[in-house]
């Protein structure tokens, strides 16, 4: 075997710059596959940090009425009520690290500072796990303490944006708020922790989050009723443990929430956000475009092949004395095989290395010019490498079946 | 007495020429003592080359039995037909048919590569033969460093590297100047007196007598 390798790399070498042009449409095909791969792989990394957040793996149990998700201002019916009782179970619940319900307006318009108005903005009701769950941090004043639940104080926290669009340039601190005509205090500013992207929740969410500057509002959920109504539903984060247990977390929490409707509101019904569904689908569409590029580098290969094994029965023709000799000398018909046959391996598989090392370089030029993320995945260069061992076997075979069936009369007699 | 290296019995050898059905062997019967030095004459066409080609197992005959060292090789596999020419049989070519990128030592070592002799050993081996043709000096020449006579030798050394109880020649002074040609059958009495059995083929009657038997082929028939 390894006198093989070193007879296959004498052969390559007393032919450089034809083994060099052989091995070239290796070199381009595995080249391409392994950047447009490592494209793929760190696209893929960066939709799923930005779709779930590391490191907060919450999931949001929506209530819907029917097909589409309840609003308080134009539901009708009698929409069930989330009781403390009911988020201790969900708390309880395997894989579960926390539990919030809140109350939530998206595109309110009673919201104003002195005479700005905090158009399409969102508020939220929310309890005092909320901030946690959802992996926001105070940046400038307080969060909301248990007084301000026990006293039902008008109090707000406004996040980043929020502070932009409603008070533009005045600092929010302190400031008076109008909510539904009710005036409540600016006590903090809150943002998401830095390694905690947006909860999104569906992908026109996602989008919002990169183009909408509006923000959101946050008052206690025992304050809630003082502007809106008082039996208004409640929706629910629940965080898990890690990002795998999210799906079967958020259904979980939806089956315990969804026993409390009972069956006369029947068409009530919490459902999870099944984010990584939403995570799969949108790279499955990422995938299926680059699938193509990936096609068309593998043909690159294939003619590489083909030229592999042209090259390879120019070879064996030029040799046939030698193999003549060699079988007349005594080698076996499988030692000849064995020969040719490392050699268009010896012969792909190099040109393979070389194609992943200019892979990872061009994937390195890529994502600095086009400013997409790479990643190096060890297992797309092992793949790569054995794709082109298997592209020296197979365009290997022929030539060398024929070179081992080369009758030595005939071979010694042509020089 | 010295039992035989050698027994052809009734080789009869046909090639197809389109349709028709050309004769080249016809009933030949020879045989061989371990030890011998024999010289088989004839023209060219005579066939000899067809005979060279069956005693090496290269060719099969189309009938009769060729007994190598006293087993029957018409009936042995393709591989164990390698295995003969490997270790029973050593070949000496008319045009010496060594590899031009490697090296004398190099050359004579590649029969000991298939026989899976380990390297060190291969290369005292190798060495050893080219000391037996008298090229101990030229171990590390390239064939095309090397003359005529020199080239025929390294091939005259990986022939008898694997120690073959046959030594079979095919016109081996063909190629050469007949100072070089002398040289190299002076060898072949050398290599026949310490024991290697030898069998050449050749057309020059004056080649032929220097061995200890000549059998003359003519029109695929041995006189």
């Amino acid at each position: 075997m390894i006198e093989n390798i070193r007879l296959a790399f004498r052969g390559i070498l007393a032919h450089k710059f034809r083994s060099f042009l052989t091995m070239l449409g290796i070199i381009i095909g595995i080249a391409a596959i392994m950047a447009i791969y490592s494209v793929i792989t760190g696209t893929n990394e960066q939709i799923k940090e930005d779709l779930i957040g590391s490191g907060n793996n919450a999931v949001t149990v929506t209530l819907y009425q029917g097909d589409y998700q309840y609003e308080a201002e134009y539901g009708s019916g009698t929409p069930p009520i989330l009781t403390q009782k009911l988020k201790d179970r969900v708390k309880s619940l395997a894989h579960v690290t926390g539990a919030t319900f809140y109350y939530s307006r998206d595109y309110t318009q009673n919201v104003f500072y002195m005479n700005t108005r905090f158009s399409g903005g969102k508020i939220y009701g929310v309890d005092s796990d909320y901030l946690e769950t959802c992996a926001y941090q105070v940046i400038g004043g307080r969060g909301f303490v248990p007084q301000d639940y026990a006293r039902f104080a008008k109090v707000a926290l406004v996040d980043a944006n929020a502070s932009e669009s409603l008070f533009q340039g005045v600092h929010p601190l302190g400031k008076t708020i109008e909510i539904g005509q009710e005036p409540f205090v600016v006590v903090g500013i809150i943002d998401k922790k830095a390694d905690a992207m947006p909860k999104v929740e569906t992908m026109m969410e996602f989008n919002e989050y990169y183009s909408s500057t509006v923000g959101t509002i946050f008052i206690p959920d025992k304050s809630w009723p003082t502007v809106f109504k008082f039996d208004e539903p409640m929706n629910a984060v629940v965080k898990a443990d890690n990002t795998d247990n999210m799906s079967t977390v958020g259904k979980a929490a939806a089956d315990v929430l969804n026993e409390s409707i009972g069956s006369a509101t029947s068409n009530f019904v919490y459902k999870a956000d099944d984010i990584l569904e939403k995570v799969r689908n949108t790279q499955q569409l990422q995938q299926s475009t680059n699938m193509l590029l990936i096609v068309v580098a593998a043909i690159s290969l294939v003619v590489g092949g083909i030229g592999v094994a042209n090259i390879m029965l120019v070879t064996v023709t030029e040799r046939t004395s030698e193999i003549g000799l060699k079988k007349a000398i005594g080698a076996r018909k499988r030692t000849i095989r064995a020969q040719f046959l490392t050699e268009a391996i010896v012969l792909t598989s190099l040109g393979g290395i070389i194609g992943v090392l200019g892979g990872l370089g061009l994937s390195k030029i890529v994502s600095n010019v086009m400013e997409v993320p790479t990643a190096l995945s060890l297992t797309a260069i092992a793949v790569a490498v054995s794709v082109s061992m298997l592209t020296g076997i197979i365009s290997g075979l022929f030539p060398a079946i024929k070179a081992s069936n080369l009758n030595p009369i005939d071979a010694l007699r042509s020089e | 007495m010295a039992k035989w290296i050698l027994e052809l019995q009734d080789i009869y050898k046909d090639y197809m020429q389109g349709k028709l059905v050309v004769p080249v062997l016809k009933a030949v019967n020879f045989r061989m003592r371990e030890g011998e030095y024999v010289a088989i004459m004839g023209p060219s066409g005579s066939g000899k080359s067809t005979l060279m080609n069956i005693i090496g197992c290269l060719d099969l005959p189309t009938k009769g039995k060729i007994f190598l060292d006293g087993n029957d090789i018409s009936t042995y596999s393709e591989n164990e037909l390698s295995d003969i020419r490997l270790k029973t049989i050593g070949f000496v070519f008319q045009r010496f048919h060594l590899l031009a990128r490697q090296s004398a030592l190099a050359n004579v070592e590649m029969p000991l590569g298939y026989a899976h002799v380990p390297r060190r050993e291969r290369r005292e081996r190798a060495f050893r033969a080219l000391e037996r043709v008298g090229l101990a000096d030229r171990v590390n020449f390239l064939p095309n460093q090397l003359s005529g006579g020199q080239m025929q030798r390294v091939a005259i050394a990986r022939a008898i590297v694997n120690n073959p109880k046959l030594l079979l020649a095919d016109e081996p002074t063909g190629a050469l100047d007949s100072k070089s040609g002398a040289q190299v059958m002076d060898l072949f009495e050398k290599l026949n007196e310490e024991g290697v059995s030898v069998l050449m083929i050749t057309h020059d009657r004056n080649i032929a007598r220097q061995a200890g038997r000549m059998v003359t082929i003519f029109d695929g028939e041995l006189r």
